[in-house]
């Protein structure tokens, strides 16, 4: 230590000897900041995985667990691989995959224009606001028999139950952020000699932007939810088919590794409505 | 009408339905002359209808009475006469700088490049260079109001409203503000009204200052003022300068207090 550094240390300490001793130092900070390395996470949820897989195959073969009613994660492999072989797993998750996808474009679209559209009549929007909050009110689900024996048992009915089931959600949700608009913005926009469509574009439609992206993530599971069960009240195919299939014969690894497929199936539609949130947020709101 | 002055406001007043469902009188009825070119600013207690006023002027909400003529021609009731600047600073978030002040251009269809290149320098001469890629979110709020005030500018209209710009800016920026409003001023050309409650700044920017009565505001004084232009910050301590302030002040704090009397009346 230099001189000059003693100097000075000696001194804070003459100053610091009056007042109370310092508190010995927690290391709270690095509770707090501390990130834990992905790759660690990683390993560790997959390593919980396999010990809950095994845990169940032991109890499965003990006895402790009946297999008749939970089966086991071996033999649900067994049924999984076959389906991977026939094809069958690709089929019924990519019919899954197809409805899901156009009734949530459709229910998301048709609910965003539907929501914007009560923007340019007062009239038209209080007309119309108790039969949304009805319809809303009501658990779609419920209306699925009817969608079946409406549409069919292809794939036109796990559209519509997609759509309906999001459609108005959507709707209340693109109106909630239409009606948030900040009323001076508008003035100051219709200031500048604007029109009603000018008003509409400008700042109507950017201001119920992330109201409909919000909707978005909802929407995807809603719309998931629809086409699955639609496929249990009628189908050819699908992973909700083949659920209630093996549900009526008894073949509970085959609904096992179906559920399996199904939730492979749902993360990646999160992944991909993640992505699809991120480029809107870019491209709309400017934010990363 | 003759065109001896570039706007004129005849008996305009305001009524609003109260929530009892009886008219309320917000506002006059006013007379205005207001000549070209000039800075005029308008003080009044606050609630006495000058937001009002601005808003009639801008065509935004219409008067219940009166007429409103800019060139000879009557423009009550109508939108796009003038340029307003509302008493926030109003950018829309999701916009840069650059995109919030052409927005005047981009609806009077103007293409966007153009309007672009337009604006930049004005951006660059009026102390926003570097920002013109930023959001609203990032500037501070003299940079915003620079930007809004842009804004107005670039409206091209001849007729400029201001509600309270600096209203909200700590001193030391309303101060650079003002210099920077009266640079614009200076180069546009343009008449501006100019809503304050402060008067000093009132005085020291103005050629004629307006003084209303509380609620209905009408107009109380018409002051001139005189004082040399260009004129400088210290002008302030000028005796010329005091009397006017003293005189003006005096005649608004007895509209103030009569508002703060009738508020406690009830
Ligand atoms: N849309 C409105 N409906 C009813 N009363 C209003 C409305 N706008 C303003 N007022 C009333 O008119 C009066 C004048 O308001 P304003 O012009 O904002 O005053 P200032 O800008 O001078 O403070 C106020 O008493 C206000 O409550
Ligand atoms: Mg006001």
């Amino acid at each position: 230590m230099s001189h000059e550094a003693e100097a000075v240390s000696s001194r804070g300490g003459g100053i610091s000897a009056g007042i109370k001793t310092p508190r010995p130092k927690s290391n709270w900070l690095k509770h707090e900041m501390a990130v834990p390395k992905p790759w660690a996470v990683n390993v560790g949820r997959f390593a919980l995985f396999i010990i809950m897989l095994l845990l169940w195959e032991i109890g499965a073969r003990s006895g402790l667990i009946n297999s008749f009613f939970w089966s086991q994660p071996v033999e649900i492999a067994r049924t999984w691989w076959i389906g991977v072989q026939t094809g069958a797993v690709w089929q019924d998750t990519l019919y899954t995959f197809r409805s899901t996808v156009i009734g949530f474009v459709l229910g998301t679209l048709g609910g965003t224009l539907l929501g914007l559209s009560f923007w340019w009549s007062k009239y038209y929007a209080r007309i119309s606001e108790p039969f949304i909050i009805m319809f809303e009110a009501m658990p779609k689900l419920a209306l699925a028999p009817i969608i079946v024996l409406v549409f069919g048992i292809g794939i036109g009915s796990k559209i519509a139950m997609g759509f309906a089931i999001t459609v108005v959600i959507t709707t209340l949700t693109t109106y909630n952020g239409v009606r948030s608009v900040d009323k001076d913005l508008v003035r100051m926009v219709y200031s500048l000699g604007a029109s009603r469509m000018q008003v509409f574009r400008k700042v109507i439609v950017p201001t119920a932007i992330p109201a409909m992206i919000s909707a978005l993530r909802i929407n995807i599971g809603l719309a998931l939810t629809g086409a699955i069960v639609g496929e249990y009240i009628g189908s050819e195919r699908g992973l909700g088919r083949m659920i209630f299939y093996a549900g009526q014969t008894y073949e509970i690894s085959l609904i096992w590794a179906n559920i399996f497929n199904l939730s492979i199936l749902s993360m990646l539609l999160y992944v991909l409505i993640g992505k699809l949130e991120s480029l809107l947020l870019k491209g709309f709101m400017h934010q990363k | 009408m003759m065109n001896a002055y570039k706007m004129e406001l005849e008996n305009v007043s305001k009524t609003y339905l109260g929530t009892d469902g009886n008219p309320v009188n917000a506002l006059g009825p006013i007379h205005m002359q207001i000549p070209n070119h000039r800075f005029i600013s308008i003080v009044g207690p606050s609630g006495c209808g000058k937001s009002t006023l601005f808003n009639i002027i801008s065509g935004l909400v219409e008067t219940s009475d009166g007429a409103i003529y800019v060139g000879g021609n009557r423009v009550d009731g109508l939108t796009g006469i003038t340029g307003y600047m509302l008493q926030k600073d109003l950018l829309l978030p999701w916009r840069t700088i650059l995109d919030n002040v052409i927005l005047g251009l981009e609806i009077e269809g103007i293409p966007k490049k153009e309007a672009k290149a337009k604006a930049l320098p004005l951006l660059y001469k009026y102390g926003l260079k570097g920002f013109e890629h930023h959001y609203p979110a990032q500037l501070s709020g003299g940079m915003r109001q620079r930007a809004a005030l842009l804004r107005t500018i670039m409206y091209d209209r001849e007729i400029i409203l201001l509600d309270e710009p600096f209203g909200a800016l700590d001193a030391q920026t309303r101060a650079m503000m003002q210099e920077w409003l009266l640079d614009l001023w200076d180069d546009f050309q343009k008449t501006i009204l100019f809503v304050t409650h402060d008067m000093e700044e009132a005085i020291y920017l103005s050629d004629e200052v307006y003084i209303m009565t509380s609620r209905p505001g009408t107009i109380k004084r018409h002051l001139m003022i005189d004082l040399p232009r260009p004129r400088k910050p210290q002008i302030i301590t000028s005796p010329q300068f005091i009397e006017l302030k003293e005189e003006a002040l005096r005649t608004l704090s007895e509209e103030t207090m009569r508002a703060y009397q009738q508020e406690s009346a009830g």
